[in-house]
């Protein structure tokens, strides 16, 4: 049952991550994308996938989807049916669930995050609608695809999960919420492992939407920089499979590191401006510490929403030295969409790995643009990949609307 | 814990309030239908839309509502219509929010695409943010004053009741202090031609549904007793098989009770729900034959429609069945006054 829950936990499980999967445009799977951010490399690259010349930006960091799928339960025509978001999504997925190490069962919930599903084949129902409006070739596939909720049953069917699917639309806080809904339903005893994560691909409506706003920066994504423009788009998607930690241990699961917190809170300020201050994200950040039982100054790293648009830094920054007060001096900042670009949906599970790379590897990943720091900026903002002590690491995703998540990971030793 | 349903409200074909559906179901007819153009075809779309508001509700002279879609408005009055009293930042607390769709912000969607596919260089900067699925429980949350943890879930329309659950947890494992789960949709002509391709008997509608959970502390009138595991259809599960799970983790059939069920008249997307409860033995509710198929809306009718009768006295319990479009089948029981 969903409610009342069938079994509860009077103690809080710990939750940790026993697979982890991700593509972006720096490559497919943990080792390509943690040896990109490592060697700083920018993924940016000229839209292949859609007409952009009358838009004022040009560049997208676009994943090289070519090659086959992994083998899958798929039947062949479910799996010609796969859209670009699905192929993200299924790749991330398989590399999570092969690292868990598990086998297909009865019961494994799904929480996802995404802002558009299949948005493209929504569009190119819409045009074969308008161009041909009697010819039906192809509209029911489309149809049925572009939803959100096709994709996440394909990839139940793909690998035979069973649990119920739970699909979190918050904007570019969609990824980091999914893993933290899901990171509750484990701590507080619902399931013993969930798989999580978040995935988007890149589309020509969504494209055009941010280029109207003005938000897509028409030379280079800085985050925090003194002269940033704006954000870059990219596309991609990241899984982590999440377990309690005494059925992880009693199965000899490899541990990759742990969800320590979850904040989600909401800036009532505007639909698509953070309040000037910051306020919703110190709150969310606050409540992801309180959660975590870990104070501010405990944080060592702290991966930021930090799209690279002035409002949005400007508000972070702002939240990141009221939280940290005088630590903020010593607390390395990155962004990481500086080398891949805003992954909306799957910004927040992408970035959650990468601040599990960042403890398991034991080092800082760059904001790989930043030419002149913004002085609003108290904390150091890191330009190279760097050697560092970690015990713990802060992620943020920021969405439209006012969604603010903040997640903290926690070292595995 | 208990967990309490202190109040609902609807917007539909019917009008706007949970009166006019009690009259729209009472009356048992269904509504008449009204044209819309498909770009291309002679003939338009049947659809039911929601009629103008005698009254135009308070909330929605809200500054944050000024460029907002059909769908905000639907749901923003469902959602002040069920906090009644409570619908004010300070009377409310911790309130959560959590917004289910399907189709989601589809008129603007569509209208920004058609803009974009005309001249990108000139599509409206005003469009596009309403564009977005979560738009609508942004406005509410802003319209509230609660700065609490919010949730737009996307799903078929089965993702109401798992929103319902969603909701009880957050009350049960004291992370709010009360909540609101709104269902809404809104007609569009790309989406009603969709669902066309499908059965062309199928007459699409709009508006919303919303349900205010708190946790019970006595004497309360209804209560959410139960919400079964979403039975998802898969390769390896059926959805005659799915809603035949979702059946029997409900309450055994009592004549007393009253079934609220999804059939919306459509043999092609009843088949399932139709045989697993066809043996059902007592008073039945089915509000999409007579508003029609307002996806996620409909869902919430549906537990609207419940709540109504059992605050009326008039049942002691109510189940509700939805089989969705192309996810799964699940059903929620409640309860009256004990």
């Amino acid at each position: 049952m969903l409610f009342p829950p069938s079994r509860d936990c009077p103690t809080p499980s710990r939750v940790v991550i026993t697979g982890a999967g991700v593509i972006t445009a720096l490559g497919r799977g943990w080792k390509s994308n943690a040896a990109g951010f490592r060697a700083g490399r920018v993924a940016f690259r000229p839209v292949t996938l859609f007409e952009v010349a009358k838009q004022r930006a040009k560049m997208a960091a676009e994943v090289d989807l070519t090659g086959v799928l992994p083998s899958t339960r798929l039947r062949a025509g479910a799996e010609e049916n796969l859209d670009r978001a699905s192929k993200l999504l299924l790749l991330a997925a398989h590399e999570a669930w092969q690292q868990a190490g598990w086998e297909p069962t009865e019961d494994l919930p799904m929480v996802l995050g995404t802002t558009s599903g299949g948005m493209s084949l929504g569009e190119a129902y819409y045009r074969q609608a308008i161009a041909t409006p009697h010819r039906r070739r192809g509209q029911t596939m489309r149809a049925l695809q572009y939803q959100a909720q096709r994709q996440a049953l394909d990839l139940a069917d793909a690998f035979g999960f069973h649990g119920p699917v739970t699909i979190i639309a918050n904007a570019c806080a969609s990824g980091a919420n999914a893993i933290g809904h899901a990171s509750e339903l484990v701590r507080s005893g619902r399931y013993d492992r969930v798989l999580t994560g978040g995935y988007d691909a890149l589309s020509h409506l969504v494209f055009a939407g941010f280029d109207s706003l003005q938000a897509l920066s028409t030379t280079q994504c800085r985050p925090f920089d003194a002269r940033r423009d704006g954000l870059g788009l990219g596309e991609g998607a990241a899984v982590l499979m999440l377990e309690s930690l005494e059925p992880a241990r009693r199965r000899g699961a490899n541990i990759l590191g742990e969800i320590a917190g979850y904040g989600a809170t909401s800036d009532l300020h505007h639909l698509t401006q953070p309040h000037p201050q910051g306020d919703a994200a110190w709150a969310s950040m606050k409540e992801a510490c309180e959660a975590s039982g870990v104070e501010p100054a405990q944080i060592q790293y702290v991966n930021a929403h930090g799209t690279g648009t002035p409002l949005n830094d400007a508000a972070e920054a702002a939240a990141i030295n009221r939280l940290f007060g005088e630590h903020a001096a010593t607390l390395p900042v990155s962004s990481t969409k500086s080398s891949i670009g805003h992954l909306l949906g799957a910004a927040g599970a992408v970035e959650a790995i990468v601040c599990l790379m960042a403890l398991r590897g034991q080092w800082l990943p760059p904001t790989t643009t930043l030419q002149e720091r913004d002085p609003a900026c108290a904390f150091p903002v890191v330009t190279h990949a760097t050697d560092a002590p970690l015990d713990y690491a802060l992620t943020n995703s920021f969405g439209f609307g006012g969604a603010n998540a903040s997640l903290i990971l926690r070292r595995w030793a | 814990m208990n967990i309490a349903i202190a109040g609902g409200g609807a917007v539909s074909p019917a009008g706007w309030g949970i009166q006019a559906l009690r009259e729209a179901l009472a009356g048992g007819d269904a509504l008449p239908t009204t044209d819309l153009a498909r770009p291309g075809w002679d003939r338009p779309l049947r659809v039911r839309t929601v009629p103008a508001p005698v009254t135009k509700p308070a909330a929605l002279g809200h500054p944050r509502l000024r460029r907002a879609s059909a769908i905000t408005r639907y749901a923003v009055a469902a959602a002040v219509e069920a906090l009644g009293a409570d619908a004010t930042p300070e009377r409310c607390g911790r309130l959560g929010l959590i917004l289910c769709v399907m189709s989601g912000c589809v008129q603007y969607s569509r209208r920004f695409y058609d803009e974009v596919l005309k001249d990108p260089a000139s599509a409206s900067p005003l469009v596009f943010p309403e564009t977005v699925f979560n738009a609508p429980s942004s406005h509410l949350a802003t319209l509230l004053g609660t700065p609490a943890i919010n949730y737009t879930l996307v799903g078929d329309p089965g993702t109401y009741l798992q929103g319902l659950a969603l909701g009880a947890d957050w009350l049960r494992r004291k992370r709010v202090d009360g909540c609101l789960v709104v269902g809404a949709e809104e007609i569009d002509w790309a989406t009603a031609d969709s669902f066309g391709m499908f059965s062309r008997r199928v007459i699409l509608s709009e508006g919303a549904g919303a349900l205010y959970l708190r946790r019970g502390d006595g004497g309360v009138p209804v209560e959410l007793r139960s919400v079964s595991d979403s039975h998802l259809f898969l390769q390896g599960q059926t959805r005659l098989e799915a809603t035949r799970r979702t059946r029997a983790q409900l309450p055994a059939a009592d004549s007393r009770h009253l079934l609220c069920e999804g059939a919306q008249g459509v043999p092609r997307f009843d088949a399932e729900e139709t045989a697993v409860w066809q043996d059902w033995p007592g008073a039945r509710l089915a509000p999409k034959r007579l508003l029609g198929e307002g996806l996620m809306a409909a869902a919430a009718w549906q537990c609207v429609a419940a709540l109504d009768a059992l605050q009326a006295g008039q049942y002691p319990a109510a189940s509700v069945s939805v089989v969705g479009c192309n996810q799964q089948a699940i059903g929620a029981h409640f309860s009256g006054s004990r």
